[in-house]
């Protein structure tokens, strides 16, 4: 019998706008032993599905229209808020996707996890301690002993997603529901936790709904798979199935998202655009803390015509280079020499005219437009300050952008609210490009984007490239995508260059012991080829 | 902690001398002279009076005299009292006015924290529109127009409670501590309930609803200590607030606290009387802030990490 | 003319801004637009005063006294036969005036103070924000009776003294706003574009900061009346012959036992209008979906 059964499941909000449909009839089941991931994007229903057969959606605005949830033969759906308390956190136990956030930051994690023990099974305290510094060790947690009794705010990311796993399972709970559980996390961190849940999943024999929003992430550890859109499930069936013979159209374009292959570079004879010598930016908190070294001793060149990837993990200073560049953060030493002129030097109407030549596109394209400006407004700003365009030939010139970033010109007097993640994107790689820069920085520019509209950026983006006659600096985490669209990738650490060369020689030879750890994190690597 | 007691300690300082030189330098600069008002004074006795108060000596001299009594705890004098010293008078009326604020304060914290919390678990109810609307009202009738109506209607129209007085006749410290307590009632409400929706839709709610811990629990173990350090934050700026306000609730039901001799010192233009109270009261809110800051920052363990030793 | 042949970009569809938005909302909250109706008759009522007032400001009956609301009187009179609702209006301009001036005061200071210590940052930054916090532990109520008690009952010293406390956090709003505005990728977009920093505070930096600022206004202006009142109250604040809703709920208290009206309708006037800007405030934070603002 399968540990879980779903069946029709609808589950609906009501909001001021109409009622919208989160989950519209799904059903699937869930078996002992398994792991089971759920696949969609965002507001593809996936979260609610789940949250809501545990009763954790606020109601209203929530509503459940119908359907069961057999647990145990028990549809949950029906029971009491008290039987439900009694079998979440002890039968059925979650873990998050945000693992700054999850923990409460005035408890010590200790009194955090032996409450679900201490509650449910009226475990008396000094055993439960016992119990909670056990299983701190076996997820890893080093010196449990003593660093039970530390605060969330003393844990990294990483270390505090440990600690939430180790809080559901110390009941030992049949079903594990893990909601993006690695998604906050750098990639080789993602890799440690993967595993560890594999692994804890295995030694249990339990269950496990696995959700994601990234089909790569769970290429390793899946067992069954369930894909949905807009709250319906489109396709249902074991791993091999899905990865290899996958029916439905929208799981095929999934599996077409995820970057793969590298790209041919041009034969050209590289004749460098931009040559950074020593570039060092430091940054000093205050207070009595010590100077933080984002950048330091960094050099390289980045060739007329070239896409250089910039890949490291959070705190590798790999946007800090491309801003240093830009001149967006002050510079402490070294020089940016950018087509014969130092760059480090510049000021005033010298440094306006430069900054003409090369421009941004920023990670969050809801913070990187001004959310009180039009479409017009935001991209006939550049147009007007450098000249380019004359009042009266704005208009044409900002429709001539949207059309070449793939906007539908009716949308030019809307308010960036108005317009989905994608479209936001394109107004800023719109205002970009803009000015007619020679240089592109790119940072993280599809990192918050769901994964097919990433596809459609990073495709716009290599095509504009050509069409512009663009050099880009791609800032990512993704060695993937970078390797997809960089002609050359640099690798940082700590803000110093571990490694350079082209995606080919990067991937199969890699030199440095770091560049091979990332590149052994990157998930559902078979899929890349 | 003790390092960011020590360093609090220390930015108060500062703060307190420059209370009281620019109290001092104001009251002095105050046209008139203390005794030019009382008509037929001999010369030689004004100037015997001067010389008593040290009005002859140059005016830094004045000051560094008066910080020298300050430093031994003498606060010099009264004008309009012969014979009495501030000291005294201070004496006499604090302990009033600290039972007044103490009793001010419960009226606030208990219920307003208690009907901010209870607003806040039900938000968009009944439940929350009740008691936020008793706080607009709270907020929006200041102690001297709610004083005078609770005295109209419990006093003279109902007769249940004494109208004026302190300790005199049973149940006359009810009015003054209400009227004087609900305006901060409505605030910490307010307070309580902004800060309690916001820890309650906070991610580690959701995990401790997921662990599956009853309402009550996840309310009282995770979320009322982050919600109520607003309030705690907020005890401070109460405090001055109370004090400040015990001027009129004092007058009103004619208690003889502090502040009923701080406004009859203003009107009798009792300087050294103002100087004293004033450099006494502020320190204490001075004081008070500092506490309230102390209890907020170690309710926060990222806080108290930061500032050293645990 | 089809959607993807516009030429003219006027003839685009109108998207929504935030502000059309905010007043959408607005609109929809009856409390908020209750506050706004109320606030604005008050207003209209305050500057028409010397034109509608039903009795000259001076005109007193002692033979009258005191009587109750009556058709002549409708809000009866004082024991020196004063028509109350003449005194209400008259000492409403007083009370409006001096809660809209202040606040204006400590608008321009604190508005102009947080933004230069949020923009420049740095040490600069932190001296200015140092002072305001030195400032802030100053406790101002005793302070403001101290300058009335030296400096005699003075009106634009009363302003000042006002505006002078309540700047201290519009400075803080203001200064939190530019600082995490300055660190928005918009901003950064604007610089990089080549904008000078004139353009990007006026156009990037101050529209976004407006809505905490508009709101802690709303806010502001229902404290400094309260202030007022309290010290017109004690007799520290409008002196005769001039008088405001503080000094006519002053009166009415003394003699409340046996002319009640004389301190009920005064108090409703105050009441009412905090109410009104109250309400209006919160309205205003719902809307532009301010959150947190400092206090």
């Amino acid at each position: 019998m399968a540990l879980l059964e779903v069946k029709n499941l609808a589950v609906s909000f009501v909001t001021r706008n109409g009622v919208n449909k989160a989950v519209d009839d799904i059903s699937f089941t869930v078996e002992s032993g398994k792991i089971t991931a759920i696949i969609g994007e965002s507001g593809s229903g996936k979260s609610v599905a789940c949250y809501s057969m545990l009763g954790l959606v606020p109601t209203p605005p929530g509503r459940i229209d119908g359907g069961q949830a057999l647990f145990d033969g028990n549809d949950l759906l029906q029971l009491s808020e008290s039987e439900l308390r009694e079998i979440r956190g002890r039968d059925i136990a979650m873990i998050f996707q945000d693992p700054m956030t999850c923990l409460n930051p005035y408890m010590k994690i200790g009194d955090q996890l032996i409450e679900p023990l201490v509650y449910h099974r009226k475990v008396s305290r000094a055993d439960a301690r016992q119990r909670a510094i056990e299983l701190l060790d076996e997820v890893g947690i080093r010196d449990p002993q003593t660093t039970i009794d530390n605060y969330p705010h003393e844990f990294s990311g990483g270390m505090r997603q440990r600690v939430m796993i180790a809080m559901a399972l110390i009941n030992e709970p049949r079903l594990l529901i893990a909601d993006e559980p690695t998604t906050a996390l750098d990639v080789t961190i993602q890799a440690q936790i993967l595993q560890l849940i594999a692994n804890l999943q295995k030694k249990r024999d339990i269950g496990v709904i696995f959700i994601s929003h990234d089909l790569a992430v769970v290429a390793d550890i899946a067992d069954q798979m369930v894909v949905m859109q807009t709250g319906k499930i489109v396709e249902t069936g074991d791993r091999e199935a899905i990865f290899e013979n996958a029916r439905h159209p929208y799981t095929q374009k999934l599996l077409s998202a995820i970057p793969s292959g590298s790209k041919v570079s041009s034969d050209a004879v590289p004749e460098p655009l931009i040559r950074v010598e020593n570039l060092c930016t430091w940054f000093e908190p205050g207070g009595n803390k010590p100077v933080v070294k984002a950048v330091n001793d960094v050099s390289f060149e980045i060739n007329r015509g070239e896409v250089l990837g910039l890949v490291g993990e959070s705190g590798s200073g790999k946007s800090t280079i491309g801003r240093s560049i830009l001149r967006l953060v002050p510079v402490t030493s070294g020089h940016i020499d950018f087509d014969g002129t130092d760059l480090t030097s510049l000021a005033g109407a010298e440094l306006k005219r430069m900054r003409r030549r090369m421009q941004m596109i920023f990670q969050d394209p809801f913070a990187s437009l001004n959310p009180r400006m039009t479409v017009f407004d935001t991209l006939a700003e550049p147009l007007l300050l450098h000249g380019i365009e004359t009042r009266k030939s704005v208009s044409q010139g900002v429709l001539k952008l949207m059309d070449d970033v793939g906007l539908a010109r009716a949308f030019v007097r809307k308010y960036p609210h108005e317009f989905s993640g994608g479209q936001r994107q394109r107004i800023a790689i719109g205002r970009a490009l803009a000015t007619r820069p020679e240089f592109v920085v790119a940072d993280e520019p599809v990192s918050a984007l769901d994964v097919t509209i990433q596809a459609q950026i990073l495709e716009l983006m290599a095509e504009l490239g050509r069409e512009y006659g663009l050099t880009m600096l791609f800032v990512s985490h993704d060695l993937a995508v970078v390797k997809h669209i960089a002609d050359r990738i640099l690798v940082l650490y700590h803000g110093e260059l571990v490694e350079q060369g082209s995606g080919e020689e990067l991937f199969n030879n890699p030199r440095e012991e770091y560049t091979r750890s990332l590149l052994e994190a990157i998930p559902g690597r078979g899929l890349l080829d | 902690m003790w390092r960011f007691i020590g360093s609090r300690l220390l930015q108060a300082i500062p703060v307190i001398l420059a209370v009281i030189t620019v109290t001092f330098f104001l009251v002095r600069l105050a046209p008139g002279g203390p005794f030019d008002s009382e008509k037929a004074v001999m010369p030689e006795v004004k100037a015997a009076l001067e010389a008593q108060y040290r009005l002859d000596l140059p005016i830094m001299q004045q000051y560094t005299a008066y910080l020298g009594d300050l430093a031994q705890g003498e606060l010099g004098p009264s004008f309009k009292y012969p014979g009495r010293s501030v000291n005294e008078l201070i004496a006499a009326g604090l302990p009033v006015t600290a039972e007044l604020g103490f009793y001010a304060l419960l009226v606030a914290v208990i219920i307003g924290g208690i009907a901010g919390v209870f607003a806040s678990l039900k938000p968009n109810t009944a439940q929350d529109y009740l008691p936020m609307s008793a706080a607009m009202i709270g907020i929006c009738m200041p102690s001297f127009l709610l004083g005078p109506l609770l005295v109209l209607v419990f006093g003279i129209y109902l007769d249940w409670l004494p109208v004026s007085g302190w300790g005199d006749i049973p149940g006359d410290k009810i009015l003054p501590a209400i009227t004087l307590g609900s305006g901060y009632a409505a605030y910490i409400a307010r307070l309580s309930r902004a800060g309690m929706l916001e820890v309650m839709s906070q991610d580690y709610i959701r995990t401790a609803r997921a662990k599956g811990l009853p309402e009550w629990q996840v309310v009282t173990r995770h979320a009322l200590r982050g919600g109520l350090i607003p309030v705690v934050a907020f005890l401070g700026p109460a405090f001055a607030g109370l004090l400040a306000g015990s001027f009129v609730v004092e007058t009103i039901f004619q208690i003889p606290g502090l502040g009923r001799f701080y406004v009859q010192a203003a009107f009798n233009r009792d300087y050294t009387m103002i100087l004293g109270t004033t450099v006494f009261l502020s320190t204490l809110i001075v004081l008070f802030n500092l506490l309230s800051d102390i209890l907020a920052a170690w309710m926060n363990p990222r806080l108290r990490a930061q500032f050293g030793s645990r | 003319m089809g959607v993807e042949t516009i030429v003219d970009v006027s003839m685009a569809e109108e998207g929504t801004s935030l502000w059309k938005d905010a007043w959408r909302r607005l609109r929809k909250n009856r409390m908020a637009l209750f506050g706004l109706v109320v606030l604005s008759t008050f207003i209209v009522i305050a500057l028409l005063t010397p034109w509608i007032a039903p009795y000259a400001y001076d005109a007193q009956d002692l033979d009258l006294g005191a009587t109750p609301p009556s058709a002549q009187n409708w809000l009866g009179t004082d024991i020196f036969g004063r028509d109350l609702m003449t005194q209400i209006m008259y000492g409403g301009r007083i009370s409006l005036a001096v809660g809209f001036v202040a606040t204006a005061v400590a608008l321009l200071i604190g508005v102009t103070w947080g933004a230069i210590a949020g923009y420049v940052g740095g040490k600069v930054d932190a001296v200015m924000m140092r002072m305001v916090d030195i400032l802030y532990a100053l406790p101002f109520m005793i302070f403001i009776v101290l300058l009335m008690v030296v400096f005699g009952r003075n009106m634009l010293l009363l302003f000042l003294a006002i505006g002078a406390v309540e700047w201290l956090t519009m400075a803080r709003i203001m200064r939190g706003q530019v600082q995490s505005l300055r660190q928005q990728e918009f901003v950064e977009a604007a610089i990089s574009i080549g904008l000078s920093p004139a353009t990007i505070i006026r156009r990037h930096m101050i529209p976004n900061a407006l809505g905490p600022v508009i709101v802690y206004t709303t806010l502001t202006i229902p404290s400094v009346m309260l202030l007022e009142a309290f010290l017109s109250f004690l007799g520290l604040g409008i002196q005769p012959p001039q008088t405001s809703w503080g000094l006519l709920i002053s009166y009415g208290a003394e003699t409340m036992e046996e002319f009640p009206w004389l301190l009920i309708f005064p108090g409703l006037a105050l009441t009412l209008t905090l109410f009104s800007l109250n309400f209006l405030g919160d309205g205003l934070r719902d809307a532009l979906d301010v959150r947190g603002s400092g206090d």
